[in-house]
């Protein structure tokens, strides 16, 4: 069960089609520059191939386990975690100041796509170590950065995100963990957080847990909630580790995928209260959780394609060695494999026209966020910032949950042996299905969609976001060239039929009906996007393909991908349309009695 | 002391190679290439001697194209401190590298160069032994264990056909590399980035006054013949008849 970094399809996302060199020509990203981004790739492609991969199928089967309070990782995790920080790979797009490489976010997010396609368990750990890294970067004092930051920069210490409690799930306004002033400028936490990602383990020295809970006078609601940092041991003055902190994992969840990921219930102050700091002011911790909400997002969209990236490595390599039936495709009696099956290639033609898409969608949302953190022109900033938060939930809504259908695809080529566990096709579709879940359900980024994106602004971004498509609509009619005018034949009433739900939306004063249909709606602007993605891929090809040492069958791939997905997928948006207009009144017709 | 390391620019050893349709060589375009295998040993032999306090410099050297230079810079990223390259788009022949080689040993006066036994591509496993001849610098090929005897000599285990052989060289020496030499490390990160500012400089052959015509020509290259499938005999007297009188092999 290999995997092998698409190295060349990622470098040339970043390099010809989300504009690697503008990001590079920016002040404090010169590093970015395409040698040296290739070089990160190779390196990163070859330790995620050689240590990373092997592991997935091992973690997915012991899984982790608790004992007495202790996590332990499965068999050569830990040896793994010690050679990830060695070698540096956490520290990527940190700040220089706290030991970071100061990488652009697009080039982080090119080379976490394969963490998670080796394995999407280990992923998770420095995935959330990132967050909190962010979080007390933007928020935290000169102290508690001086503290925390450079062993998080560097892996040694990991970071958790104690959000959720049974009774506060994607509602945080009901988080009831308390903090009491301890005297000294200190607070002691109680109660119980679950859904922990990484809570407890065995992989680093220390654990860093960023929590929310509430002050004694603090008022109900979400302006009650204040964030706290509550390391697992606590840091001595001179960055020693101190007494084990009063805080334990309790119980691992057992789950449907990442096994290996322990999922934890946290409880705080069984003890009389763990001690913990806080961060900024009293009252905003729910917004400096939603500070990073978008980093966060954007990187589970990133596993959403990346997982579905290794389902169909495997697929394909299956489908070219499995034989069964006389193919129509196959060429002579030794090329009867499935994949000269034309169903066969239906389906993996989507699963890799698909990824192609979703990491170029992924990729222009992180190279906007690159702008927008750097450009000296505020207005230049501000239209980025604009953009990348507008991709950021169709990067996260749109990609997990294509993510589980090509995953199940993956399944499918496979036959009946898919539905064995021991082929391991099966792993990536359970894994797959946690992405549309955690880090806000499909329906919480399809609401920040429709509502903070689209109405709030009155439609701006998103009518600068079509407007831009129109530009590469023009630019498809005017290349003259067959498939691309192809392209060109569906993307224009996609397009069409988006402005149409687009004006539908705005017009809706009561906001039940859109809601009704809004995951339709961030389906239907996902597909849309990730044809415009696909276009330009097809545009950048095709440009290329006169260079002296163009690499011509693999620019025609490019191409020739672009097009089945105009083909088979743009028309959806029209249906999509559609459904978001005319179902949402039926949707919520129905007496409760009924169902 | 000085060390200096040959990496060359090779097609990637997960590649099946493929002949062009010529038949004049191997298809190098829009292929992947990477550092050769047994040179990748090199580097790592020579970063843990450093690392060890034996040697102050590692100096990573290539002949081949301009593109050579990113092999370099992998070498660069995994720790050497400098680099050359002699560039040339032709394909040179071990002899032509052993003399091309001299001219930077003759420059940089290293305490030990350190080769791959072969490169992948041509297999040719000939440019240490005759670098070492052209040099007088002594020679430990196939190495798979290298230690310091002194300050001044090296003990090189050496993987022969009868078993291991143990053989004590003085310094200045040639090593070249075999496969169980050491297990190269990864790139760290921070390395990579710090590899672009790291020197390299590039000369042309023509710089170097050596005379690289080539006293061999290549007729063709063929694929290997493809194997054909098997077939069940139905009893050991079968089976013996063919081995004998149509493989040939008793």
């Amino acid at each position: 069960m290999s995997y092998t970094a698409p190295v060349q399809e990622i470098l040339f996302t970043l390099t010809d089609v989300v504009g690697l060199a503008d990001i590079a020509a920016l002040d404090g990203f010169s590093d970015a520059s395409p040698d040296l981004v290739e070089a990160i790739l190779d390196e990163s492609a070859k330790f995620t191939a050689d240590v990373l991969a092997p592991l997935n199928w091992i973690g997915d089967q012991q899984g982790s386990s608790l004992a007495d309070g202790v996590v332990t990782t499965p068999d050569g995790w830990k040896e793994a975690y010690a050679q990830f920080v060695e070698n540096g790979w956490g520290s990527l797009s940190f700040n220089p100041e706290f030991g970071g490489q100061g990488l652009p976010m697009s080039v982080a997010a090119a080379v976490q796509e394969m963490w998670h396609s080796a394995n999407m368990s280990f992923g998770l750990c420095p995935l959330l170590t990132q967050g909190a890294v962010d979080a007390i970067e933007h928020h935290g004092s000169d102290e508690q950065k001086a503290t925390y930051l450079p062993r998080m920069v560097e892996g040694s210490w990991s970071g958790t995100m104690n959000l959720t409690e049974p009774q506060a799930g994607s509602d945080l306004a009901a988080v009831r963990t308390r903090a009491e002033p301890d005297g000294q400028g200190g607070y002691l936490i109680t109660g119980q957080k679950i859904y922990i990602t990484y809570g407890e383990h065995d992989l680093t020295e220390n654990i860093v847990h960023l929590v929310l809970a509430r002050l004694p006078d603090a008022e109900p609601g979400v302006k009650g909630i204040s964030l706290f940092i509550v390391p697992k041991y606590r840091v001595n003055d001179d960055g020693s580790l101190g007494d084990r902190n009063d805080v334990t994992c309790v119980s691992l969840e057992h789950k449907l995928g990442i096994h290996a990921s322990p999922t934890c219930v946290m409880s705080y102050g069984d003890n009389g209260g763990a001690w913990g700091e806080l961060v900024g002011e009293a009252g905003r911790g729910l917004v400096y959780m939603f500070t990073m909400m978008n980093q966060a997002r954007h990187a589970v969209g990133v596993e959403g394609y990346g997982i579905a990236e290794r389902a169909y490595q495997k697929a394909r390599d299956y489908a070219k060695d499995r034989t069964q039936g006389k193919t129509l495709l196959g060429k002579s009696e030794d090329d009867q494999n499935i994949i000269n099956h034309p169903d066969v290639r239906r389906m993996l033609m989507s699963m890799r026209s698909s990824v192609e898409a979703m990491r170029a969608l992924a990729l222009e949302c992180a190279a906007a966020f690159d702008i927008a953190s750097r450009h000296t022109d505020p207005d230049v900033a501000a239209r980025h910032q604009r953009r990348g938060e507008l991709l950021t939930p169709l990067v996260k809504g749109w990609s997990t949950e294509l993510g589980v259908e090509l995953c199940s695809l993956g399944v499918q080529i496979h036959g009946g042996m898919g539905f064995i566990e021991e082929t391991g096709a099966a792993q990536f579709l359970r894994d797959s299905r946690i992405a549309p879940i955690y880090e806000g359900t499909t329906a919480i980024q399809a609401n920040d969609l429709v509502g903070r994106k689209t109405a709030r602004d009155g439609g701006q971004g998103m009518r600068e976001l079509l407007t831009d498509m129109r530009e590469t609509q023009a630019a498809l009619e005017a290349a003259d060239h067959v498939e691309l005018t192809a392209i060109a034949r569906r993307f224009g009433p996609a397009l069409d039929a988006s402005e149409g739900a687009v004006d539908w939306l705005l017009g809706q004063n009561d906001p039940t009906l859109p809601a009704a249909t809004s995951v339709e709606f961030l389906m239907m602007v996902g597909r849309l996007a990730g044809g415009w993605m696909s276009a330009r891929i097809a545009l950048a090809a095709w440009k290329r393909q006169e260079d002296a040492d163009a690499d011509r069958a693999w620019l025609q791939a490019r191409i020739t991908l672009a097009r089945y997905f105009a083909q088979r997928t743009l028309p959806l948006v029209e249906a999509s349309h559609t459904i978001v207009v005319d179902s949402a009144e039926s949707t919520i017709a129905l007496d409760i009695a009924q169902l | 002391m000085k060390i200096i390391v040959g990496v060359k620019r090779v097609l990637d050893y997960n590649v099946k190679a493929r002949v062009k349709s010529d038949k004049s060589g191997i298809e190098l375009q829009n292929v992947k290439m990477s550092m050769n295998p047994f040179d990748e040993i090199a580097v790592e032999e020579a970063l843990r001697i450093k690392e060890a306090g034996h040697a102050e410099e590692v100096i990573a050297v290539s002949i081949g194209p301009a593109q050579s230079q990113e092999t370099i810079r992998t070498a660069l990223a995994m720790g050497a401190d400098r680099g050359i390259l002699i560039e040339t788009d032709e394909q040179l022949q071990p002899l032509a590298i052993a003399k091309l080689f001299k001219h930077v040993i003759d420059k940089e006066s290293p305490g030990l160069v350190i080769l791959g036994k072969q490169a992948i591509d041509g297999d040719n496993n000939q440019t240490g032994q005759m670098l070492s001849a052209l040099t007088g610098m002594n020679q430990a090929t196939f190495a798979s264990k290298v230690e310091f005897d002194g300050d001044a000599a090296l003990k090189v285990t050496r993987e022969v056909d009868a078993g291991l052989e143990s053989i004590r060289v003085a310094m200045p020496a040639i090593v070249t590399t075999d496969l169980r030499l050491n297990e190269p490390r990864y790139a760290k990160l921070p390395n990579i980035m710090k590899a672009k500012k790291k020197p390299l400089d590039v000369l042309a052959v023509a710089d170097t006054g050596v005379d690289t015509t080539s006293k061999l020509s290549v007729v063709e290259v063929n694929e290997p013949p493809k194997r054909e499938a098997g077939i069940v005999v139905k009893d050991v007297a079968e089976l013996v008849e063919k081995l004998r009188n149509e493989a040939k092999v008793i």
